[in-house]
């Protein structure tokens, strides 16, 4: 099964989360495979001593218009619906703004002087890591720069070794793109959020979301003590599963700074994530192997 | 000025930070361009003047009595959106990027695209000042766009108050809304606090500001919470010539603050950290 880990607010411990799951998981004997789905900001790999096994490069095919047989008609530029295509008929300008550019391919079907070509431009990559033998590990990480991390994202979801027993994904921050595409290929989501006005208000945000995309779901609040009760009621009062508090604690904050697994040094925390992936197993199905 | 406030990895503190410089003194406006988690109004809770709609992306939608199931519409999606059921063609909510393309070449024009037109834009005056902010419509990807629409909004309100400081709150990442908040900014703050994953997301935010030629300066925020990494940190910033500008012990006050709807500025004021954040702000209206 595919569990992914996600948060509205950047910064409340999904990295934590996601690695230190994992380890608890992978110890207790499953195969388990750690996806890196924050392409903007990817840090999961620090926290473990593997070796990388495969990188791919992600490309996106864009454009290229060929100005000796452009007729200037405007035709790319009218069926471009991200504003890719610039250009000034009168002085026989067009450019491709590759930034821009989703490549969907639409320019070329617009084209009847067959003046457009395409060209691949790199986006980022998708590497692969090992821990013993076998792939533990996936980034998905975008070059510095790159507009949307959407398409690496993807690549890396594609990339998947199904014979894992569970896979983990470290979403990406927020409700935007990025998120959604992350979370539509998980069988669960797990919510970290944290008992602030700022952590609840992205929570509900998150919520609203998943909720409309019918996607089953619990919350972790992790730095508890830290803020106020609200988060408490408003999980009451929606009736949504409070999978778990991890009290806020200056020694797993140093920790985790130091990308050190927490549940080495916390064996109470250790067991907590042990039931937790037991529960959501248990409940939500586990996938290719039956256990 | 216009200061954009930045950090790479989320949760560093920008928000907090963005909203004791707002409060130091003289009006400001400020622009909450997190936009899929603007938080800012939180503290402040604006009056609000204007609320604009934002049309973001759009979804292609099929009209089941039109379509003649002659799927030409799939081999031309690009982004895996389409699919052949046994009786019918289904296009994914999800995957569907918002080209146009398949209802521009279906034969039945049995394909139509459906704006999303839930994303807003608010302008309202708060305790200091006026201040911008975003609401993105869940599964929307425009939000470079919507940040390019709050920075217009800004920029008019600064026409009618040139003497104001602009202060940003931006998103995380390095991507579309990152850039359109930094774009054109005098100045670009980098809020980072001192860990593996901390640095690691800094380095790509450096990288990105120093890629537009903008100036940079850091913030080390919770500094004493691992002061090896804070050292680490310090010698990167050395190394790729972008000023510490200060660095900030971790306070809880902060959170306080937070829950009772103030900044720290307002909740605080004598604590070390104001006067730490009091020497910040200056230090970057005179750098």
């Amino acid at each position: 099964m595919k569990i992914a880990i996600a948060s509205g607010k950047g910064g409340t411990g999904k990295t934590f989360v996601a690695t230190n799951l994992f380890q608890v998981l992978r110890e207790s004997g499953l195969e388990i495979l750690l996806v890196d789905c924050d392409a903007e900001a990817p840090n999961a790999l620090a926290f473990f001593d593997s070796r990388q096994t495969d990188c791919i490069e992600v490309k996106q095919q864009v454009p290229v218009i060929d100005p000796d047989k452009c007729t200037f008609c405007g035709k790319c530029h009218e069926y471009c619906a991200y504003n890719a295509i610039f250009m000034i008929s009168s002085l026989e300008v067009i450019k491709v703004m590759d930034d821009l550019c989703h490549a969907c391919g639409a320019c070329l079907y617009a084209c009847d002087e067959r003046a457009i070509t395409e060209k691949p431009v790199v986006l980022g990559h998708v590497s692969s890591h090992t821990l013993n033998e076998k792939i533990s590990l996936v980034e998905a990480r975008t070059r510095v720069g790159v507009m949307t991390p959407v398409p690496v994202i993807k690549a890396a979801i594609k990339t998947l070794d199904k014979q894992a027993d569970i896979v983990i994904f470290d979403a990406p921050p927020g409700t935007s793109c990025p998120f959604i595409h992350t979370v539509a290929a998980a069988g669960y989501v797990v919510l970290v959020t944290e008992p602030t006005p700022f952590g609840l208000s992205d929570l509900k945000r998150s919520v609203e979301t998943l909720k409309q995309m019918g996607k089953p779901f619990g919350v972790i609040v992790n730095r508890a003590g830290i803020g106020n009760n609200e988060v408490y009621q408003y999980l009451n009062t929606e009736g949504i599963d409070l999978l778990l508090e991890i009290p806020f604690d200056k020694k797993i904050a140093r920790i985790c700074s130091n990308s050190e697994m927490v549940v080495d040094h916390n064996p109470a925390l250790k067991q907590q994530l042990l039931d937790l992936g037991q529960k959501i197993t248990d409940k939500h199905g586990i996938g290719h192997h039956q256990r | 000025m216009e200061l954009a406030i930045i950090s790479g990895k989320g949760g560093t503190g920008k928000s907090s930070i963005a909203a004791a410089f707002a409060t130091m003194g003289s009006e400001v406006i400020l622009a909450d361009c997190d936009v899929d988690a603007s938080n800012l109004y939180l503290l402040f809770n604006p009056e609000h003047e204007e609320e604009e709609t934002f049309t973001g992306s759009y979804k292609a939608v099929i009209d089941y009595d039109m379509c003649s199931l002659c799927g030409q519409c799939i081999p031309v999606c690009r982004f895996d959106a389409i699919t052949a059921e046994s009786d019918r063609i289904i296009i994914s909510e999800t995957a569907c990027d918002g080209c146009f393309l398949c209802s521009r070449i279906c034969p039945e024009q049995a394909i139509t695209m459906q704006k999303n037109d839930q994303s807003r834009m608010y302008t309202g005056k708060f305790r200091n000042g006026r201040m911008v902010y975003g609401w993105l419509a869940p599964g929307e990807e425009n939000s470079g766009k919507l940040v390019n629409l709050i920075r217009e909004k800004v920029k008019k309100l600064t026409k009618q108050n040139e003497s104001s400081h602009i202060i940003i709150d931006g998103p995380p990442g390095t991507g579309c809304p990152v850039i359109s908040t930094i774009t054109g900014t005098d100045k670009v703050l980098l809020v980072t606090e001192p860990g593996v994953s901390g640095l690691s997301d800094l380095k790509r935010a450096v990288e990105l500001v120093q890629g537009f030629n903008y100036p940079a300066m850091v913030l080390i925020n919770k500094h004493d919470l691992n002061p090896e990494m804070t050292d680490r940190i310090e010698a990167f910033c050395r190394g790729a010539d972008v000023p510490v500008i200060g660095k900030l012990s971790f306070d809880p006050q902060i959170t306080e603050a937070m829950l009772n709807c103030r900044s720290i500025v307002e909740w605080k004021p004598e604590s070390k950290t104001c006067k730490e954040l009091s020497r910040i702000w200056n230090n970057i209206i005179e750098l």
